[in-house]
């Protein structure tokens, strides 16, 4: 085992245990926006395929790498504005949860 | 000691996680979930410009590219995308994040294996994050498909099913141990990709139109642990944070809707929901003869106009027919004569949870007039003059109570049986969604308005108000 993997590891189970609290009390509401949002978020894996695109050197790669960076940007782009745009007819009706 | 630029890198990314943490936070509470998005969107942008600093990065202009084209449809697609339809848009950008995260998984193996033996954990990374992406992809994909009613939302089954998906599985988890053991030859990892393309597909196509909400969020929980895969082969912290965060939360939500439901996740995945009751009706069988009571507009319009409390039921049908402004224009109507009119939105019409209310608020609905919670809207209904059904189905059917072999037996619905009169608004005395019958309809207390929900509540709201302007003023 290298110690990179094991902390790995240690991000891995700390994370979980934070993505499971963090959103524990949400009203059904809110559920499809959630996970709307956490979609987007996920897009973040356009970051991975920047660095595959960045670093090609060979035309696989790049066509790999190229085909990655355009689906994980509409990915990521395209999730936070269908989340806003969701969230923005909850703004509507002011603040008043109850 | 990391140099200057790494330094920066790694600095920007924690402070996106900690973004993404309290974005996530914020999104679980109404009053705060539009700045939770925002907050997301600013870490997730920021970990994506530090990346550029990245010194692996050599070339550019392709990047800029690739991500001005994924953005531009992205956005484009967002924005014009209805409201009805924001549920399989959020199927389908799932999969293109499974997809990524395939691609990610399987270039950067083939990168690494011209270098020599991969090592084992990277290797089963790899192996995770493209099995795993691919499945998401091809997955929402279907989803996408049936939702958006390109493939019929029935189940559809064949022969043999759930042994060749088994059958794939197994070919997956072969083909890994060969390329773990192997260390590295690229062959095993295009088969992993393929076959992993044909399970997604396999997975969805058996499930019922009704049990997607749940398959898409399982999905997209998929997508994240597929990202947090991939992150750990690229040693990105970032991502293995990202990922694992919407992996965690994903699995929870998923979990909080199948309980809305009454379903369970084994239950939705192999359940193939809604295939016994495309058998035919069982309630049909020997039960007394069933008769279906149908009205007009006129005689529904007087029954509500002369209630004190009337409680509108909608469904996803009323999403599809776009008829929330005319319900709204309805209850109007209704409350200028003095009716007391409340919406019961059940926790998951629509085709997600809290599609409905998003419509509804989007129309200008009272947010006071919405009422979400199960028990509370079915004492509502006791005390209803008249319930008005109004493109809802399998969340009012009476066999969620009664029928044992009913497959949404079980799941908790509003009672409008309770109501003194049930008026039914639907387009065509077909079964719903979930393809199950509905003995609702044939109630003796329950009569079918048939039409269009948007034309027939214009033609409502029309017979009201030429009321309103003769009588009562």
């Amino acid at each position: 085992m290298t110690r990179e993997l094991v902390l790995a590891i240690y991000v891995f189970i700390l994370a979980i245990f934070t993505g499971y609290e963090v959103i524990s009390r949400v009203p059904s509401i809110l559920h499809t926006p959630l996970m709307s949002g956490t979609n987007a978020i996920h897009g973040i894996v356009l970051l991975g395929a920047m660095i595959v695109l960045g670093s090609a050197d060979t035309t696989l790669l790049r066509v790999l790498g190229f085909i990655a960076v355009v689906l994980g940007a509409a990915n990521v782009f395209g999730g936070f504005v269908v989340t806003d745009r969701m969230l923005e007819m909850f703004k509507k009706k002011g603040e008043g949860t109850k | 000691m990391l140099g200057t630029r790494e330094s920066i890198i790694a600095v920007c990314y924690i402070v996106a996680s900690v973004l993404l943490i309290l974005g996530l936070k914020r999104l679980s509470s109404p009053a705060t979930a539009r700045s939770g998005n925002s907050l997301a969107a600013i870490g997730v942008f920021l970990a994506l410009a530090a990346t550029l600093l990245d010194r692996e990065i050599v070339s550019y202009w392709e990047i800029g590219v690739g991500v001005a084209i994924g953005a531009a449809l992205g956005i484009y697609a967002a924005r014009r995308v209805q409201m009805t339809a924001m549920p399989q848009m959020v199927g389908l950008l799932n999969g293109l994040g499974g997809g990524t995260a395939a691609l990610v998984s399987l270039s950067e193996f083939l990168r690494l294996a011209r270098e020599g033996p991969v090592g084992a954990s990277e290797a089963t990374s790899v192996v995770l994050g493209t099995a795993i992406g691919a499945v998401s992809f091809t997955g929402s994909i279907i989803a996408f498909a049936k939702l958006q009613e390109l493939l019929s939302g029935r189940p559809l089954q064949f022969p043999l099913q759930r042994a060749l998906n088994a059958l794939l599985f197994l070919a997956i988890l072969a083909l890994g141990a060969l390329l773990v053991v192997g260390g590295g030859n690229p062959h095993f990892l295009w088969g992993i990709f393929g076959v992993a393309l044909a399970l997604g597909a396999l997975l969805v196509l058996p499930i019922g139109g009704g049990d997607m909400p749940v398959v898409i969020s399982t999905l997209n929980a998929l997508t994240g642990m597929a990202a947090a895969f991939t992150g750990v082969v690229l040693h990105n912290q970032m991502l293995v944070v990202a990922g694992v965060l919407v992996g965690a939360s994903g699995t929870l939500l998923t979990i909080l809707m199948g309980r809305a439901m009454n379903r369970s996740l084994g239950n939705v995945l192999f359940g193939a929901f809604g295939a016994e009751s495309a058998a035919g009706p069982s309630a049909s069988a020997g039960g007394p003869p069933r008769t279906i009571r149908q009205t007009t507009a006129e005689d529904t319009a007087i029954a509500l106009a002369y209630a004190r409390n009337v409680v509108i039921v909608p469904g996803y049908g009323l999403a599809v027919a776009e008829g929330q402004h005319a319900v709204r224009e309805l209850s109007q109507e209704l409350e200028k004569r003095g009716v007391n009119v409340k919406y019961a939105i059940h926790p998951v019409a629509g085709r997600m949870p809290g599609h409905l209310n998003v419509i509804l608020s989007d129309a200008q609905v009272e947010y006071d007039a919405l009422v979400g919670d199960i028990d509370e809207g079915n004492a509502l209904l006791q005390s209803a003059d008249v319930a008005l059904v109004v493109g809802a189905n399998d969340t009012v059917n009476p066999a969620a109570l009664e029928d044992r072999t009913s497959p949404i037996y079980g799941m908790p619905i509003f009672d409008v049986r309770k109501a003194k009169s049930t008026i039914v608004l639907k387009r065509s005395l077909g079964v719903g969604f979930a393809g199950i019958d509905n003995p609702l309809f044939y109630q003796p207390n329950t009569a079918m308005l048939l039409g269009d929900a948007k034309q027939t509540l214009k033609s409502l709201s029309a017979e009201l108000k030429s009321m309103n302007g003769a009588g009562h003023g």
